[in-house]
């Protein structure tokens, strides 16, 4: 069993309008702060069972677990300049993607 | 009873800028919208996997990416109507985010789209003869040509006819649409290679024989991206109507020998290399003598039909040089400026070749709005009888443009922020999307473009230092060409941070050459203060009439080398 | 395994023979690569032999058997492998003229193009069948009414169409 190093949420991309999505307590959210965090290696295995049941069900594609750091307020951010960069849009263009509703909010 | 060739030239009175649909290709094109709109409907239901569907949505240009899917539009050998542009510009607004990124192989891509609309803008688009069939996938993709068709004054024929033909020969091909990687073709038809033919999967050389025959200079094996390789020339002449039979052995031996067992050696260039050329030309002219030619031999009728689709606008006849540009570059120094940088030669007495630049300073690289595209197909139907084209370097070019109006053309450019005077010097940079966008990005790549762009904002200072081609790849997928550049940048990733490559000496003209890696990556900071050393570098050690690239090659790398070793060593921190 | 012909799923009249089971009498079979040479020495010379072979198999391997084979099986060991319309186009080139059957997890959106390329039918997995049903693929058949490619089978070819003329 790989050994469980950081807090983890479940990413994906919206099968309809391929916007990235984070699983949270009651499905699937467009914005990463309300995304349910494993803290431990079963629950994340819990949250891949999730996705995997909701790529079955053509509702998402491309599932994964990011690692995140958790904020004192318990909100997660992603640990990869990767995951960062999509769960704001492109640093080019502030005035796009989810950073756009959010008026630029970190 | 009098038999009549429906394949009568479509000339008439009206010119045609480009190559129009018949009702077959009409036809063609509806069939597949209906299709794919059949595709997202089982897709939905659950009927095609995603595992299943992929093919058929990459088949269909659309990717999914960093933030949203991406569409990836077809501009066939870069050549659009202002009717097409408009429809692109309209198709930016109503589906997506008002604007439009124009890509190295000639495309236009759409950043936003979402799968629900994708059937419905694949409509919009066959309403304007243009679609986005094999702009993806394990198949023949954009058949790309010199943006200078027609109209270089070093052209010895026009490519685009034959990027037509085989634009339709490749489209959903029965036996090779499930190849081991993708495939691009490219086809040059001028004395200097601006369609970067040696860096093609196949690249296509127009050619005459000595008693006047065209025919084709083939080279193979050519590529970018994780190994990147020069092409090799298979067979020097083939004559014209030996050609599509020629690409179909070679695309057989393609599909059934390259590699399927790993998707970073499946492309040609490594069948090539592992096989050796003189092999693989064995097995192609095997091939070839075992095909029955007489099947699909060229029909001359059919691409007489086709060329004729690209016969010259009617030209006015004029003077060779224009005194109003004369007296109005003496009037107005920056529309001298444009025009120095901007503005090339016609083989038509009178008339400019007048290159667009999407590279305004401190802006992302081939980026249009959909206000520009409007403005841009305003331009092309006031000066240059509706037609543009898409070059590979990510600019618009208006083919067509009389000398006397290229002021009036210039105030219209340079109201819609269009008139950046930067054509092929340092600010002039191609770039990918990068991480900005693109999932299989390690690296963003347009910040770093911007900054580059924005370190050399003074013009005199470009113009100082003349043609330098910078090309910027956010991974090592090298979409952005970096490769070919005279200095070349790649993003990847360090320690969890992007950290950038250089590479020096990269060329993607007929005297081909990939770049040397110039040392260890720097970080996004540094890499405007490295590209500036370089430059100040070259300016102090050129020769008369030398560009970057010539320099080097006088020098040779270990002197850049050197130099990148004593910054270091004065604790310059790279 | 479901079989599709014409755009509707069959019966199949030829019978997959396990490598461990004896050559029969008589019966339509289809036996596997490595038993060929034995099969065709043991049976008559009627043409209800029949042998499934890797989309890697060389034509030249084939050759001395194709005028006694009444059908070729070639595998799609996955649907992104195109090798196998090669091979049939091959085949076909080389004289075949029996049933040619494409076997793996082809999709319906595959059907013109192996119908293009000399397949007569396709074989495919039942669990991929359940998905796909017979109107998919009846669909697929009609969704390419014309194509430009010119030698290959299947419907009518555009430049054909374009040299068609109009009489006045």
């Amino acid at each position: 069993m790989a050994v469980f190093k950081h807090p983890q949420i479940l990413v994906a991309s919206n099968l309809t309008d391929g916007e990235v999505l984070f699983l949270g307590p009651s499905g699937w959210e467009r914005d990463h702060r309300r995304a349910r965090v494993a803290q431990a290696a079963d629950e994340a295995a819990a949250l891949e069972a999730l996705g995997k049941r909701d790529i079955s069900a053509n509702r998402v594609v491309d599932v994964y677990l990011a690692d995140v750091e958790l904020g004192r307020d318990g909100a997660p951010t992603p640990l990869h300049y990767r995951e960062r960069m999509r769960v704001k849009g492109p640093s080019v263009r502030l005035d796009l993607g989810k950073q756009a509703a959010d008026g630029g909010a970190p | 009873m009098t038999a009549v060739d429906l394949r009568a030239p479509q000339r008439r009175n009206a010119p045609t800028i480009s190559y129009r649909y018949d009702e077959y290709d009409a036809a063609f094109v509806r069939e597949r919208v209906a299709e794919f709109r059949d595709q997202v409907r089982r897709r939905l239901s659950g009927a095609l996997t995603e595992e299943e569907f992929r093919p058929f949505r990459l088949m269909n240009g659309l990717y999914l990416q960093l933030h949203a899917y991406m569409l990836r539009v077809a501009i066939p050998y870069g050549t659009l109507t202002a009717r097409q542009m408009r429809r692109l510009a309209d198709i930016a607004d109503r589906w997506d985010k008002g604007y439009g990124h124009f890509t190295t192989r000639q495309n236009l891509q759409y950043n936003w789209p979402k799968l629900v609309d994708t059937p419905d803008i694949l409509e919009a688009l066959a309403d304007v003869e243009m679609h986005a069939i094999q702009t993806s996938g394990n198949c023949i993709r954009n058949v790309t040509a010199d943006h200078f068709a027609g109209v270089a004054p070093d052209e010895i024929e026009d490519p685009r006819p034959t990027a037509e033909f085989l634009r339709q020969w490749s489209s959903l091909h029965p036996e090779f649409s499930f190849l081991p990687r993708k495939f691009k073709i490219a086809v040059t038809g001028a004395a200097h290679d601006r369609a970067a033919i040696m860096v093609h999967d196949i690249g296509l050389r127009i050619v005459k024989s000595d008693s006047g025959d065209i025919g084709y200079q083939v080279v193979v094996g050519g590529g970018l991206g994780r190994s990147p390789f020069i092409g090799k020339v298979v067979r020097d002449f083939v004559p014209r109507e030996d050609l599509l039979a020629f690409l179909e052995a070679i695309m057989r031996v393609y599909n059934r020998f390259g590699r399927r067992d790993n998707k970073y050696k499946a492309r040609v260039k490594i069948l090539v290399h592992e096989k050796g050329i003189d092999e693989i030309r064995a097995a192609v002219d095997a091939e070839f003598a075992a095909m029955d030619r007489s099947v699909f031999s060229h029909d001359p009728a059919e691409f007489e039909r086709i060329a004729g689709f690209f016969a010259p606008p009617p030209y006015d006849a004029l003077p060779a040089t224009s005194a109003s540009l004369r007296a109005a570059k003496l009037d107005t120094p920056a529309f001298a400026n444009f025009v120095d940088v901007n503005v090339g030669a016609h083989k038509i007495p009178g008339y400019a070749i007048v290159t667009v630049s999407l590279k305004p300073i401190g802006g992302v690289p081939g980026d249009a709005t959909s206000e520009q595209m409007r403005v841009l197909a305003d331009a092309s139907e006031r000066f240059g009888f509706g037609e543009l084209r898409v070059s590979h370097e990510q600019n618009i070019i208006l083919p067509h443009v009389k000398q006397d109006d290229l002021f009036a053309l210039w105030r219209m450019l340079d109201a819609a922020g269009l008139a950046t005077a930067n054509a092929g010097l340092v600010s002039d940079i191609i770039s990918c999307p990068g991480l900005d966008y693109c999932s299989l990005a390690t690296a963003r790549s347009i910040p770093i473009a911007q900054a580059i762009s924005k370190r050399f904002s003074d013009m005199s200072r470009q113009r100082r230092i003349g043609k330098l081609g910078v090309k910027i790849s956010g991974c090592i997928n090298a979409c952005g060409h970096h490769h070919v550049g005279a200095i070349g940048i790649l993003g990847l990733e360090k320690k969890g941070q992007e950290s950038y490559q250089i590479t020096l000496g990269g060329d993607p003209t007929f005297s081909a050459s990939i770049g040397e890696i110039l040392g260890p990556g720097v970080t996004a900071d540094q890499v405007p203060d490295v590209i500036e050393h370089l430059v100040d570098f070259y300016l102090a050690e050129r020769e008369e009439g030398e560009a970057f690239i010539d320099t080097w090659r006088r020098l040779g790398h270990a002197r850049f080398k050197d130099l990148w070793r004593r910054e270091g060593e004065d604790g310059a921190d790279i | 395994m479901a079989l599709i012909s014409d755009g509707r799923f069959i019966d199949d009249g030829w019978r997959r023979l396990a490598d461990e089971e004896a050559l029969p009498k008589e019966g339509k079979i289809i036996v596997s690569l490595p038993r060929l040479e034995h099969a065709l020495e043991t049976l008559g010379q009627q043409s209800t032999l029949g042998v499934i072979v890797p989309n890697t198999t060389e034509p030249s391997a084939l050759a001395q058997a194709l005028p006694r084979l009444g059908l070729i099986s070639i595998s799609f060991p996955s649907f992104a492998d195109g090798r196998g319309f090669s091979l049939a186009r091959l085949l076909r080139r080389a004289g075949f003229m029996g049933e040619l059957r494409a076997s793996g997890r082809l999709v319906a959106d595959q059907y013109a193009h192996a119908i293009g390329c000399g397949f007569d039918a396709i074989e495919i997995p039942d669990d991929l069948a359940d998905r796909q049903d017979e109107e998919q693929w009846r669909a697929a058949l009609n969704a390419a009414s014309i194509s430009y490619q010119r030698g290959y089978a299947g419907r009518g070819s555009i430049l054909e169409a374009r040299r068609g003329t109009v009489r006045s």
